[in-house]
């Protein structure tokens, strides 16, 4: 019989075992994962993926062509979206293959995690040409930096100054908004409060975080010029793609942010505030709530989120502290199956349990469509809910079955499921489990029932 | 002005002064009105608008004095002019793109309700939600969710098992003891009937997933077997691409049939506006129609059906009642909710009107709430549902007791 620990660190830290792996890891899990912090970020190989700024000005520059054209009649509406799909499939297909292929499970399961706290959703307009990029410049080099590093990255990427529409927010006495109004004609420019909200519910302090309606705008008035170059009409100039700041559309003046006054240098005005929240007790706990919950239960342990949440206090947010200190939570440890896959968990554990391929050729992305957890597709900034009950429900499970069977019955005798069950499984595989899988009709219905398994819904 | 004003409040009081006829009397009335109506089975639909409609936006008060100001550029037009807002009462109008709906409250099967919220204050999205969903008056504070409390409690209107959410998972709100099944179409074959035996007796030790597979093939059987549902899957391949489509589809297939689900449950997205979201057209009016024209299939698909049924749309908060910055709306308070069908006594506006000028407005900023929308879930609850009094202010709705049900929303 495996170890439990080999079988906890490779399901529920990494992405599922292959064969050998457990073998491999031995009876030393937390050594395992503790080694996959020491070396630097992965980072994707280079697949000609286009950087963000490229996408953008790519895209800007269809804009206004669309614009022209549409003056001479002509409908060229369906360029931006011929645009940017073949980049989402293109990134998200590469992340899938990493996260298949991957000998640091873990550091891709973090990726994950952070992507998705930092959720953009390719539902809103750029975004399907921009979720692939944002979170190769913005979370992936900064998974094992300082949470203070990586929160600075993600609000200041064009993917997510785009996303929750701060590009667009001009501060009320800025100089921008005084012109207009001396010109007297069209609408007032104002604030949007959109991402001054989201960081602070949930990038940071999290909702009952102990902030106020007041800090929400006083903060987007401190972000008011956070934008990008390149785009149309008053934000065309600015290197295309990039991060902008305006000061021009920036509200001036010294604002006041959970009771700190924080005086006006421009830009430097928001990573001002950006740091202390980063450093605030309120944010250590909410993060640690969400680890804690993704990597030991629905209901985190107290005992497990108040040592996570120290660590990050103690340590300035420094991230590879933050995990070992989740490491060496003992509650991780003691319940195993304690998490309901995601879909995307299943996917991913089912292609690298049976060495499936996960290469452009093999319509790599459709089970996350069936299955109903589309690739950067949660449809809003809170990303993907992280419980039992956001999945489980009966239609979910049924959907899982049918794909099992479908995988099952494309490679038959291809994969031997009653050798697989014990390498993949490990302590969790249940005699119950072992004696269908031996007793099944064919190879093929012997995977389905592998893939199907109490043990591997869950991690 | 002040005439038209007064009307939606007059309605208003007069369903205040019904409720506070006496609960033990009206919930006796509301039995011997299901009872009366002897075979028919309710039904009803709650469609959770994921985002925050702005309900000034879809439901615009055209009379209110600040209303076009605070609008500006996105201010409807009265009512015959182009692009005009389509008439209710005088006062409230309905955006031009709710089309069916605005034949509906004609017909006497919309009732419109305004200026209404849950009890959460707060403006996040997710918490909103889940006050809207779990029927208490905290964020996080229950696992299950109010319908799926009151399926429980639901004395002879609608059975324990009758819930059906639309998509693959169960929202919150239908979350909870009382057994639900969710579906969603299928575009894979599936496992034959032997490998479904033996993966079943693989479960019979797990309680959550032996629960779960035996709905989802209980749900599957329904539609295979249902004379009223052959054909779905072939309407449902050709409009593919569109969810919401496929969802009301399905919706209205479950709940057309006899013996089948009574509740269902799906939701939409696409309602946070926070830049750009237009006035008679544009962004908001986009996805509106698409919930019109959904509506409207709902209506057609569920046939005679429709005439025991009640739709429910609501939303977890409003947005603000002037326009920000981006030519949009930020997260706000109160807003509306819409209940339609053949069983409503429709052709209403129940609203206490609060008035949009920056005195009245809440915090400043927001539709100041003044129906608590529990009080249109009891009422609809107790009606239409059979949910004794009693269950609605404890089980179903904790802490609720000050939100009296409002009465007479069904047709007698």
């Amino acid at each position: 019989m495996q170890q439990l620990s080999s079988t906890i660190a490779a399901n529920r830290f990494g992405l599922g075992a292959r064969p050998g792996d457990l073998a491999a890891i031995g009876d030393d899990g937390r050594g395992w994962l503790r080694a996959q912090l020491a070396a630097a970020a992965p980072v994707l190989p280079d697949e000609g993926l286009p950087p963000s700024a490229e996408v953008l000005g790519q895209a800007f520059a269809l804009q206004r062509q669309i614009r022209a054209e549409r003056r001479s009649g002509s409908d060229v509406q369906q360029k931006l979206p011929q645009l940017l799909r073949p980049i989402y499939t293109a990134e998200a297909t590469a992340r899938f293959r990493q996260a298949v292929l991957s000998e640091r499970p873990f550091l891709e399961r973090l990726t994950q995690f952070w992507s998705n706290h930092f959720a953009v959703s390719i539902d809103k307009q750029y975004m399907a040409g921009l979720a692939g990029s944002f979170e190769r410049e913005a979370i992936r080099p900064h998974v094992l930096d300082n949470f203070g590093d990586l929160l600075v990255a993600a609000e200041t990427h064009p993917a997510m100054l785009l996303y929750l529409d701060n590009h667009l927010s001009v501060g009320p006495h800025s100089p921008a908004a005084l012109r207009a109004g001396r010109r007297q004609r069209g609408r007032p420019l104002g604030i949007n409060e959109n991402l001054g909200r989201e960081i602070l519910e949930l990038h940071t302090l999290g909702a009952g975080g102990g902030y106020t309606q007041a800090d929400v705008t006083s903060f987007a008035t401190v972000i008011t010029g956070w934008s990008l170059g390149g785009g149309i009409g008053p934000f065309a100039d600015g290197p295309p793609g990039r991060f902008v700041f305006r000061s021009a559309m920036h509200e001036p003046g010294a604002k006041t942010v959970l009771g700190r006054r924080y005086p006006d240098d421009g830009y430097g005005q928001g990573v001002a505030v950006l740091n202390d929240i980063a450093q605030h007790p309120a944010t250590a706990r909410h993060i640690a709530v969400k680890l804690a919950r993704h990597f030991i239960a629905d209901e985190p342990p107290p005992g497990a989120v108040e040592r996570i949440a120290r660590a990050f206090s103690d340590y300035g947010g420094d991230l590879r502290r933050v995990y070992r200190a989740l490491i060496d939570s003992g509650e991780a440890w003691e319940q195993p199956l304690a998490k309901y896959k995601t879909p995307g968990d299943f996917i991913i554990s089912a292609y690298r349990g049976l060495s499936l391929p996960a290469d452009a050729g093999h319509g790599p992305l459709a089970p996350f469509e069936l299955l109903g957890q589309r690739t950067w597709q949660p449809g809003s900034p809170a990303g993907w809910p992280d419980r039992s009950a956001d999945w489980d429900g009966a239609s979910a499970l049924l959907k899982r079955i049918e794909w099992a069977d479908a995988v099952g019955g494309r490679l038959g005798s291809r994969r031997d499921a009653a050798a697989l069950a014990p390498q993949l499984l490990g302590a969790n595989l249940s005699a119950a489990t072992g004696t269908a899988i031996g007793r099944a009709a064919s190879a093929s219905q012997a995977l389905t029932l592998l893939m199907s398994a109490p043990e591997f819904m869950r991690r | 002005m002040s005439r038209i004003t007064r009307l939606p409040r007059r309605d208003f009081l007069s369903m205040g002064a019904l409720a506070a006829g006496g609960t033990f009397l009206g919930s006796r009335l509301c039995l011997a009105n299901a009872a009366a109506r002897g075979k028919r089975r309710p039904r009803f639909v709650l469609v959770v608008l994921r985002g925050a409609l702005d309900g000034l936006a879809a439901v615009p008060p055209l009379g209110d004095r600040d209303y076009a100001n605070l609008r500006g550029e996105f201010a409807l037009r009265p009512p015959g002019e182009a692009q005009g807002a389509l008439p209710l009462d005088g006062f409230f109008g309905l955006h031009p793109a709710l089309k069916f709906l605005h034949d509906s409250y004609a017909a006497r099967e919309l009732t419109v309700f305004h200026a209404v919220a849950s009890p959460y204050r707060e403006r996040s999205h997710f918490d909103g939600q889940d006050v809207l969903e779990n029927g208490t008056p905290l964020p996080h504070a229950s696992q299950s969710g109010w319908l799926n409390r009151a399926l429980g409690e639901s004395s002879g209107g609608a059975r324990r098992d009758s819930g059906v959410a639309l998509g693959q998972n169960v929202p919150l709100v239908m979350r909870g003891p009382a057994q639900v099944t969710s579906w969603s179409p299928s575009r894979l074959a599936g496992p034959d009937e032997d490998t479904l035996a033996r993966i079943t007796d693989l479960y019979s030790h797990d309680p959550l997933l032996s629960v779960r597979l035996a709905d989802a093939l209980a749900a599957d059987a329904m539609v295979a077997q249902s004379d009223g549902m052959q054909g779905m899957a072939p309407e449902v391949a050709r409009v593919g691409a569109d969810r919401y489509a496929e969802i009301v589809h399905a919706a209205a297939g479950f709940l057309r049939q006899e013996d089948g689900p009574q509740v269902a449950v799906f939701d939409t997205s696409g309602w946070d506006t926070h830049a750009n979201q237009g006035g008679a057209e544009g962004q908001l009016a986009g996805r509106l129609t698409a919930l019109d024209r959904g509506l409207a299939t709902l209506r057609a698909q569920l046939g005679p059906a429709w005439n025991d049924t009640t739709v429910l749309l609501v939303t977890e908060f409003g947005r603000t009642a002037a326009i920000n910055g981006t030519r949009g709306t930020d997260h706000g308070t109160a807003t509306m909710a819409l209940l339609v069908g053949g069983a409503v006594a429709g052709g209403r506006v129940i609203a206490d009107w609060p008035g949009l000028s920056s005195r009245s407005l809440y915090q400043g900023r927001d539709l100041m709430p003044t129906l608590d929308l529990r009080c249109v879930l009891k009422g609809l609850l107790q009606e239409h549902l059979g949910v004794p009094a009693r269950a609605l202010d404890s089980a179903v709705f904790p802490g609720s007791e000050h939100a009296r049900p409002l009465r007479g929303l069904l047709r007698a």
